[in-house]
């Protein structure tokens, strides 16, 4: 077992496209690390600079306290599970999870001995005679994943390991991937494009776009503090809702009316003209609603209800609004960034899953002021961040370190 | 729906029928000669089948050392082509499927180019180039134009099975702590199985079967093949040719062939890499 340390890694194609851009990342011994963002992000080409099947164009990568940037994949000691599992079709199950240990020149006994415990670790046992193209998805996962913690590997890469499997299986191999992890304690770094798997699985999540970290930090951090307009929308699910809104005093004007923010949140937000106001749908209720009486009357507003989705425990209902055209123009550039397509601009609040409220229905509705956050929208940095509890984010250091020197 | 079943079956049937017939009566005729006597091939109205059954002929041509000898040669010559050219067209494969370097498609076009050179406008000079190097009538004077011609189409046949393999299952193989040379080795080659076997029959054939090559570049039974050697069966009479042992040879150098065929189609499975990746 060993922390990997990612220092200043830049990775540059022929070209001279920068797939990944001066990341900085330590991951701790033992530590479950995801790397998370859209496709294209560079998520996997770092990973594949973990493992060495990709070369680094500058930077140090350290495993342990060895600079391993220019060794052999097969000299760094590191188990990897692939996307499509990358299984030895024509070798059987107890062959496929053996060979690594058979190419380390293990003996027999040795051999049996570590595969039967794996394959008894991941329910396997009575498949081992199986050809792999004989197993279902979640078979063929549990073998790339057997290949991968029968040795003593330093570290575990998982490279987007769920995406190929349906949404049930993949709920269930979640919980199994953490709950080996925890067991095993193994240092682990896991790639996936996927929010859900990057809040419930990590220890710490690294969010990227286009090759370049944004942030750092635990997945409630992430969803708490986001640096920025990126990270915010990308994290959580249905997302973050953006409109534009100006400050005035301890006054946040939004296109639905005025509510009051705390006063520190304001001066931060003081003289900067027009802003992107960024609220979760959760931080909204109905007025109506038992656990939001006796709030301050000056945080509602009357909206008209567009759509209504009904969950059973919860009810998403859908508000249209207006936004002006440079705001407008930022929201699309994010929803591209997010893989997303532009549609109408509209905020999303979810509601107590017994709510009467109906598609048409004008509804007094509640905002948390506390919970908002207010970004620029020229460099869709969070305005409001609180710093002491957002983790790292390599902009804001950037830019510290550019005004004290 | 169930007479345009039954009639397209049979529609089936009947052309399976006539490929067979089509393919397999020359044989049969073949088979049939091999077991006639002499007398009987060289009478003016000879019949399919034999009217006494003989096998003086299999006899004969088991006694013949200059066609026992040509059939060693045949067999030394056509599996040393074989395993060499395989060896071969496996490494140039494998580099043509997966390292880019400049010049790939010339060396593809070349190939293939090589592939189609007429056969027969190579034999006189190489006949004085063997000459010259003391190559002339020995088996490396004709395993080498052998894999030369049979490379090109065994180097083409493989890489398009390597382009198949995908590339995350050599990854993966280094990862797991394997060498280049022992992810090659352990991982595509096994997973290439049936495109080695198909180059290896291809090889195989050619160099069994060619006549052109293995009657001017030798001159002795030391290195002449069963195809060459099979034009000196004259017997002494120039009018009456021995039907019935040349029938015979042929018999007995095609039941390799058949063996050969029918060992390797078990390992041409396709989908072989099946289960490989996703679900």
């Amino acid at each position: 077992m060993a922390s990997i340390t990612m220092n200043h890694i830049v990775k540059k194609y022929g070209d001279g496209f920068p797939a990944v851009n001066d990341v900085t990342i330590d991951v701790a011994d033992g530590e479950f690390m995801i790397l998370v963002g859209p496709s294209g992000c560079g998520k996997s080409t770092l990973l594949r600079m973990i493992v060495g099947l990709e070369d680094i164009t500058s930077g140090d990568m350290l495993i342990g306290d060895k600079r391993v940037n220019d060794l052999a994949p097969r000299e760094r000691n590191l188990a990897m599970v692939f996307q499509n599992y990358a299984l030895y079709p024509h070798l059987s199950v107890y062959e496929n999870i053996a060979f690594p240990l058979r190419l380390a020149g293990a003996k027999d006994s040795e051999v049996d001995q570590k595969v039967r415990a794996a394959a008894e670790t991941l329910e396997l046992t009575e498949h081992l005679q199986r050809r792999p193209a004989n197993l279902s998805g979640g078979q063929r996962q549990r073998v790339a994943m057997g290949r991968a913690i029968v040795r003593d590997a330093d570290a575990f890469l998982f490279d987007e390991p769920l995406s190929n499997l349906d949404a049930k299986l993949r709920g269930q191999m979640r919980t199994e991937i953490s709950r080996l992890q925890k067991k095993l304690g193994i240092t682990t770094v896991y790639v996936t494009h996927d929010q859900i798997e990057a809040m419930t699985l990590g220890d710490r999540v690294a969010v990227l776009k286009r090759g370049v970290l944004q942030q750092l930090a635990t997945p409630r951090e992430l969803y708490d503090n986001p640096a920025n307009l990126f990270v915010a929308g990308f994290i959580g699910s249905p997302p973050m809702n953006f409109m534009p809104a100006t400050v005035e005093g301890t006054t946040l004007k939004l296109p639905f009316g005025e509510v009051q923010i705390p006063a520190d949140k304001a001066e931060k937000a003081a003289d900067r003209g027009l802003l992107i106001a960024g609220i979760r749908p959760e931080n909204f209720a109905e007025a109506s609603a038992p656990h939001a009486r006796g709030v301050s009357e000056a945080n509602t507003f009357e909206a008209k209800i567009d759509v209504v989705e009904w969950l059973g425990n919860e009810t998403y209902a859908y508000i249209p609004f207006e936004a002006p055209p440079e705001v407008q123009s930022q929201l699309e550039t994010l929803e591209k960034e997010l893989d997303g397509e532009t549609m109408r601009t509209q905020l999303v609040i979810t509601l107590d899953g017994a709510s009467q409220v109906r598609e048409g229905d004008k509804v007094r509705i509640w905002m948390d002021g506390t919970r908002i956050h207010l970004f620029d929208p020229e460099t869709t940095e969070n305005l409001t961040v609180d710093r002491a509890a957002a983790g790292r984010i390599p902009q804001l250091e950037a830019s510290a370190g550019a005004t004290s020197t | 729906m169930a007479r345009t079943t039954g009639k397209s079956i049979l529609g089936t049937w009947i052309g399976f029928i006539v490929i067979l017939v089509w393919c397999l009566l020359p044989v049969a005729w073949i088979l049939s000669l091999s077991f006639k006597s002499q007398d009987e091939t060289n009478s003016g109205s000879p019949q399919f089948l034999p009217k006494h059954w003989t096998v003086q002929n299999y006899r004969d041509i088991f006694s013949n050392h200059d066609f026992l000898y040509a059939l060693r040669n045949s067999f030394g010559i056509s599996i040393i082509a074989t395993v060499l050219s395989v060896i071969f067209a496996t490494l140039a494969a494998y580099a043509i499927a997966r390292l880019d370097f400049k010049g790939k498609r010339l060396v593809l076009s070349l190939a293939l180019a090589i592939a189609m050179f007429p056969v027969v406008s190579l034999i006189s000079p190489l006949f004085d180039m063997w000459r010259t190097f003391h190559l002339f009538n020995t088996w490396p004077g004709l395993i080498i134009p052998y894999m030369t011609f049979t490379l090109p189409l065994a180097i083409w046949t493989l890489s398009a099975f390597f382009r198949e393999i995908p590339w995350e299952m050599e990854q993966a193989a280094q990862v797991d702590g394997a060498t280049p040379w022992q992810a090659f080795r352990k991982v595509i080659v096994p997973l290439a199985a049936p495109g080695v076997f198909t180059a290896a029959i291809l090889t195989f054939f050619f160099a069994w079967n060619e006549f052109a090559l293995a009657i001017s570049l030798t001159s002795t039974t030391s290195a002449r093949t069963v195809p060459a050697q099979m034009s000196f069966f004259v017997g002494s009479d120039p009018f009456n040719p021995p039907y019935g042992q040349l029938a015979t040879a042929s018999v007995v150098v095609t039941v390799p062939i058949v063996i050969l065929v029918l060992l390797f189609q078990r390992k041409i499975v396709a989908g072989l890499t099946s289960g490989a990746v996703k679900g």
